[in-house]
């Protein structure tokens, strides 16, 4: 099939086709990851800027090497997010590096829809590192890589995603990817971090998890962030973790084969135990070595343009 | 102020002369002498040696209306001179058919003391070219904290008292407002939204907000305040005017008030029963607004309200911005969109939809919002400063910013084909504006 868009910024806009397509040709990346020389000479001469307003580790290395096996040169910023006082705007900041004549932009930023706004002003390509609460595609393709890698198939599969739904771009990514496969996916999680009317993106909403588990053939736990509990959202992160923990003892109950992922970075003993997330059903680090060959493909989609 | 050659003597030939004030709707001449309506009747004779004194206006297949009042607009002077001036937001009232403007004490100072009030009076005095009715801070600095001087704000010539742009928190201090308002007869206006419930939201709350993964503000946000409001005018016996009313729950809330009894007035803005939520999938700030646009069923419950009379008025909350505060991430972008030149049409659309007969439209722009401000405008009585707009009911045209005599470009309106404008306005028998300029 022929990848025809300029820009990758959300799974919303992608249909099955493309979805499947992605995800042969990270599959196809995967085996350059393993070899002693990880490179390949796909995009010498393309140039590609991370872009990142919004601190970012994992997400921005993973990207980096993704762009370096592919032999682009990349540069990173980190810019500070815009302010009607002072420093430059995020689109005067754009406007600059377009000027420098990169192929890809790989944006994150914490402002919901940014990536969109800014793509519609450039001709280079853009991707979507994370976007606010909103999408991120990456994350959600290199899920469904892994699930593929353990499942035959996304078809019928019940997904459970656990924890704070309300602030999380994965788990927006993930019911419109999944869904789209055919998977059933359920958002879990007190009734304050789940956000209204959901059950429209094709989810369903449940409140009680240990309702939940036995029928899980995944289990996406999603990071609760400290902060809830100063927002009302939480009266102590001890309460969370007693009732939407995923802990070894809540896991008896689930199916000998779940697979337990987690999209990073941890909270050890809040929304995951140590011994689930080390278990053997933890593919957590599989996520993460899937995330470069998923990233390989976006920029070899995108790059190739 | 630049003004054409302005004749104080005219006379505008068989338009239709519709003034909710009077109950009137006829096809009519209206004979304007020294900038003072003289005779409004069919057919109307002037005698030969008089006959050359008055220039004819050809108002056939025209609306000859009241002088359109809009009770709510951000004038922006003093202190953002650079989104819009007291000049260029009076042009734009005028363009857009309108004589009088109430304006918003939200400036930088903020119009919280006489001196403030007497500024931006005669400023609109120098360089406007409509009257400007400057309504006073409920709060000093908007803080929410203590009463401004209410007494002389009015003296001043305030019209009205107003935190808008923010809510008066404190239940506590919006009772003493209305009621120390009372003592000097001057309407307490509502910004009716509830800070806390709103927690940082951008757009409406439900279904589009969770897929834009935008915070969302609920309708209740603006409810629990209007329900507020409205129980405090109960207790104090005062007059409330609730500005901006975008949901379907907050009419039902004024509709029942009104049944009871409860002083309380209400307007809605344009965008409230055109856009809908679904628009900003754009992500394009233009759109982002204060209270935010909402559903589908909210736009034909403000109709519903219009139509009903629950709604009193139509009033634009022209509220300017530059592209230093619009062209930015949706999350930090400003709230607000300016309305003074789109207000019109959209109205004569829902005129077209059958929401609103010609005269309830015109009502709610002129006698109506008069009556809340007790303002001795929006009507075409004999003797009266002849305070009057031409409407071209017919005219089609894509509406551009471009075009626009704002200072500033933030309207959603701008590429939409419209039909209706105000043509010709006039300020105390002067034409102040004419679509052949």
């Amino acid at each position: 099939m022929q990848f025809k868009r300029k820009d990758l910024l959300g799974i919303r806009e992608l249909d099955v086709s493309e979805i499947e397509y992605i995800l042969d040709l990270a599959r196809s990346f995967k085996e350059i990851n393993e070899r002693s020389i990880k490179k390949v000479p796909t995009l010498r001469g393309k140039t590609v800027i991370h872009l990142f307003f919004e601190p970012s580790t994992r997400t921005r290395t993973s990207f980096d090497i993704a762009a370096k096996r592919l032999s682009a040169d990349t540069y990173s910023i980190t810019a500070s997010t815009s302010s009607v006082v002072k420093g430059e705007t995020a689109l005067d900041t754009l406007k600059n590096l377009e000027a420098m004549k990169p192929d890809v932009f790989v944006i994150r930023h914490s402002a919901s829809g940014a990536p969109w706004q800014l793509a519609a002003r450039t001709t280079a390509s853009v991707i979507n590192a994370g976007d606010g609460m909103h999408e991120h595609p990456s994350q959600a393709l290199l899920d469904m890589l892994t699930i593929l890698d353990n499942k035959k198939s996304l078809r019928d599969l019940n997904v459970l995603i656990v924890g704070d739904i309300f602030h999380s771009r994965v788990a927006r990514s993930n019911i419109w990817g999944l869904t789209k496969m055919g998977a059933r996916v359920v958002v879990c999680g007190p009734a304050t971090l789940i956000p209204p009317n959901i059950d429209s993106m094709g989810a369903q909403i449940s409140n009680r998890l240990d309702q939940c588990i036995p029928q899980a053939d995944v289990i996406m736990v999603l990071r609760l962030q400290k902060e809830r509990q100063q927002q009302m959202l939480l009266p102590s992160l001890r309460e969370y973790s007693t009732w939407y923990g995923i802990n070894a003892k809540r896991l008896e109950q689930a199916k000998p084969d779940v697979l337990i992922m987690h999209p990073g970075p941890i909270n050890r003993g809040v929304e995951i135990s140590p011994e689930v997330a080390d278990g053997p059903r933890s593919v957590i680090l599989d996520q993460v070595t899937n995330g470069v060959a998923v990233r390989m493909a976006l920029l070899f989609l995108l790059g190739q343009r | 102020m630049k003004l054409k050659a302005n004749p104080a003597n005219l006379i505008l030939r068989n338009g239709r002369v519709i003034d909710p004030a009077r109950g009137l709707d006829s096809i009519a001449d209206v004979l304007i002498e020294e900038g003072k309506i003289i005779e409004i009747g069919p057919k109307i004779e002037i005698g030969a040696q008089k006959r050359g004194q008055f220039d004819p206006i050809d108002a056939e297949g025209k609306w000859i209306v009241p002088g359109l009042i809009d009770m709510h607009v951000h004038l922006r002077e003093p202190g953002e001179e650079y989104k819009e001036t007291i000049a260029s937001g009076t042009r734009a009232a005028v363009a857009g058919g309108f004589t009088s403007v109430a304006c918003m004490p939200n400036t930088r100072p903020v119009n919280d003391c006489a001196a403030l009030t007497r500024f931006i009076l005669s400023k609109a005095e120098t360089e406007g070219v409509c009257r400007v009715f400057p309504v006073a801070a409920i709060s000093k600095g908007l803080e929410g904290k203590n009463l401004a001087e209410f007494g002389e704000l009015r003296s001043a010539g305030a019209v009205a008292v107003s935190d808008d742009g923010r809510p008066v928190e404190s239940s506590l201090l919006m009772r003493r407002a209305l009621e120390y308002a009372k003592t000097f007869d001057l309407p307490v206006i509502s910004h009716c939204e509830d800070l806390g419930l709103c927690s940082g939201g951008l757009m409406n709350e439900g279904r589009v907000s969770t897929r834009l993964g935008l915070r969302g503000i609920p309708g209740a946000a603006e409810e629990v305040m209007a329900a507020r409001d409205i129980i405090l005018a109960e207790l104090t016996g005062a007059r409330v005017h609730l500005a901006h009313i975008s949901t379907a729950g907050s009419v039902a809330l004024i509709r029942e008030a009104k049944k009871r009894g409860v002083l309380v007035t209400a307007e809605t803005a344009p965008h409230y029963f055109t856009l809908e939520e679904e628009l900003l999938c754009s992500f394009n700030p233009v759109y982002k607004v204060n209270p935010p646009v909402r559903t589908r069923e909210d736009i034909e419950a403000v109709k519903a309200g219009l139509r009903d009379g629950t709604l009193d008025v139509i009033a634009s909350d022209h509220a300017p911005h530059s592209t230093v505060e619009k062209e930015l991430e949706f999350e930090f972008a400003a709230n607000g969109m300016i309305g003074l030149e789109s207000s019109l049409p959209l109205i004569l659309r829902l005129v077209r939809e059958g929401v609103l007969t010609p005269l309830e439209a015109i009502a709610k722009l002129t006698r109506n919002p008069a009556r809340i401000l007790s303002i001795p405008f929006g009507t075409l009585a004999e003797g009266v400063d002849a305070d009057l707009t031409l409407i071209d009911p017919l005219i089609k045209y894509t509406i551009d910013v471009k075009t626009f005599e704002s200072k500033s470009r933030n309207c959603p309106f701008d590429g939409m084909e419209a039909q209706g404008r105000a043509v010709m306005t006039l300020v105390e028998g002067r034409v102040v504006f004419s679509v052949s300029d």
